[in-house]
């Protein structure tokens, strides 16, 4: 059982938001929709761990 | 040139149970001679157990409808005695083709494992596989097997007694009253039986729309199953191609929720949707063409005292997967056998019950799977389309994605797990074959292992001395010796690295219970438990 990670767990956090909001720079509504649904499966992908993914899913829901 | 499917096939004749004066009582009388309602009959009669077939009309399937039929139900047909000559005309494909937009997105290889009788899948349209079937019928009645096949008998009523089920029958010559001991309702998703009960059929409706075109057409297009997401030729929606016999080909186009159907049924409106999807050139001519709309749902439960449900009159799911005439051959499969046992007497009432458990089980799991197709085909949010079309972006480019791709997960035979039928388990023996799985294939001398499985209760001794003639509760088990040195392939389907097993297999050639050593004492116990007569 692999735990989701909530502690800071990326470095130069900075950079990679700006990058996060780079991808989108520009893009219409559908366009940024779409390159999201694609990056969610793919970063799902490489995680592959159905626990982690569930966690991460039950997380993203509440607010 | 008439079609198969506008000859009267089995016309109606006048029996003698239409003057009795005391309504005449059947063991087992089945409504409808749809591929469910000839199978559960079929195997019935090979049993030597008396069954008469009812149904309104008299003529095989009108149009294609069923094309797709899987290994599974294969296997059921040639313990049936028809499989072969389905099989000698039917269209085997492995590939698929999955396009998006104008791309081909990425093909898909079925990948048989060698060493199986049958193929992964057969393309035939229904009315050749009910045509084989009736032929199956009258091969019986050569041979003096006590089925019948009566046409022109539309049931008006049925009534529930403890003992029996009375059915009431119209004909051409008037009506008539028979009675069963049991009833077994296979008159499809429009069951008037289960209305007749007034016995509910929940689920989910669907809001869409499809068109089946038959057409005949000489075409170069490979044997391969083509399906399109959101094609230029049917913008938002999706379409499939797929090769019959006879150069016939089934094209289904996505409409969506709010159409004329009229107007889309007309020839003139048809025609050029088929000429954008094959080509202005292409010469062709429409055999049969439908608009259908479907729903996944199914009984609470599919026995009602006497009278047992299967096929679509049971449960319905969407055609994506090719799970509606399988999963009822699954239901016969599973049915006919506790049948005979209850009618011999040789096992209790209550083995008719665990129909209901098993077939439920295996019909909620053909419901999720269709639902899920559907679900990705037919997405029913703009998120839901977001994600869709995501994954098939990523699917022409990363391998990763194209498991996501879901057209149709084609139809695998149901493992009962957790049956109450299911006996004792070695899990250092191969899962593929746990308890409540279907039997394995396997190359044995000259022909198959599965040519010499069903009917009756079995015992493999592979590499395991055993036993032979063993019977408990007035129930036989054949005792089938192999040897593992002769039989590799059986052998690594069967016992995986284990030295020997021992299996105790039920007449719908589905595991009962295993063992790494004969002990007979256990086997008769499992064949206890296998026919409901267990100690609880």
């Amino acid at each position: 059982m692999s735990d989701l990670i909530v502690t800071a767990n990326i470095e130069n956090v900075d950079d990679f938001y700006a990058a996060l909001l780079d991808i989108h720079d520009g893009r219409s509504k559908d366009e940024s929709d779409a390159i999201n649904a694609r990056l969610i499966l793919l970063l799902a992908n490489h995680i592959g761990d159905r626990d982690v993914l569930t966690k991460a899913m039950q997380e993203a829901t509440q607010v | 040139m008439t079609k198969i499917f506008e000859i009267p096939m089995y016309a109606y004749q006048k029996s003698p149970d239409q003057d009795a004066t005391v309504p005449v009582r059947r063991p087992v009388v089945v409504i409808g001679a749809g591929p469910v309602g000839l199978g559960v009959a079929i195997d019935l009669a090979q049993q030597d157990v008396p069954v008469v077939i009812l149904d309104d009309n008299d003529k095989v399937s009108f149009g294609s409808r069923a094309i797709c039929f899987a290994k599974r139900p294969l296997e059921i047909l040639d313990r049936l005695g028809c499989g072969q000559p389905m099989v000698d005309k039917g269209v085997l494909w492995n590939v698929g083709k999955v396009f998006f937009d104008s791309d081909e997105t990425y093909k898909f290889n079925l990948l048989e494992e060698d060493g199986h009788k049958n193929p992964a899948f057969i393309n035939l349209q229904q009315y050749y596989f009910e045509e084989y079937m009736v032929n199956r019928v009258r091969a019986l009645q050569a041979e003096g097997k006590p089925i019948e096949l009566r046409g022109k008998n539309k049931v008006d009523a049925v009534g529930q007694h403890e003992d029996h089920v009375t059915i009431e029958i119209s004909t051409p010559d008037g009506p008539y009253i028979l009675e069963a001991d049991y009833l077994v309702a296979c008159d499809g998703a429009n069951s008037s039986i289960r209305r007749m009960l007034g016995l509910d059929f929940e689920g989910r409706v669907f809001e869409d729309n499809f068109l089946i075109a038959d057409v005949i057409m000489e075409a170069d297009f490979p044997t391969e199953r083509w399906f399109w997401f959101d094609p230029p030729f049917n913008r938002g929606q999706s379409a499939l191609l797929h090769k019959q016999p006879d150069n016939v080909w089934r094209i289904d186009l996505q409409l969506g929720w709010d159409i004329d159907r009229e107007h889309e049924m007309k020839h003139e409106n048809i025609i050029p949707r088929l000429h954008a999807m094959l080509g202005e050139d292409a010469k062709f001519e429409l055999e049969w063409v439908s608009i259908y709309t479907f729903q996944c749902r199914r009984m609470e439960a599919f026995r009602a005292g006497r009278i047992l449900f299967a096929g679509d009159a049971a449960h319905q799911v969407s055609p994506f997967g090719a799970r509606g005439a399988n999963s009822g051959l699954q239901d016969t499969d599973n049915l006919a056998w506790k049948l005979k046992l209850v009618l011999d007497g040789t096992a209790p009432d209550a083995l008719l019950d665990t129909y209901n458990d098993e077939r439920v089980y295996g019909a909620d799991e053909n419901i999720l799977n269709s639902t899920r197709s559907t679900d990705f085909i037919t997405p029913k949010s703009d998120t839901s389309r977001i994600f869709r079309n995501a994954v098939l972006d990523l699917a022409g480019r990363h391998e990763f994605a194209r498991p996501m791709v879901n057209s149709g997960r084609l139809s695998v035979p149901c493992t009962y797990d957790g049956s109450s039928l299911n006996g004792p388990d070695d899990t250092e023996l191969p899962q593929a074959l746990r308890p409540g799985s279907s039997a394995l294939d396997a190359p044995l001398g000259d022909g198959w292992l599965l040519d010499q499985l069903g009917d009756k209760f079995q015992m493999l001794a592979i590499g395991v001395e055993a036993e032979t003639g063993l019977n408990a509760c007035g129930i036989d088990i054949e005792t089938i010796t192999l040897s593992p040195d002769l039989h590799p392939e059986l052998a690594a389907r069967y016992l995986g690295n284990a030295a020997g097993a021992i299996y105790l297999m039920r007449p719908d050639q589905h595991v009962a219970a295993r063992w790494l050593d004969f002990d007979k004492a256990a086997v008769l116990a499992a064949l206890k438990t296998a026919t409901s007569q267990g100690e609880t």
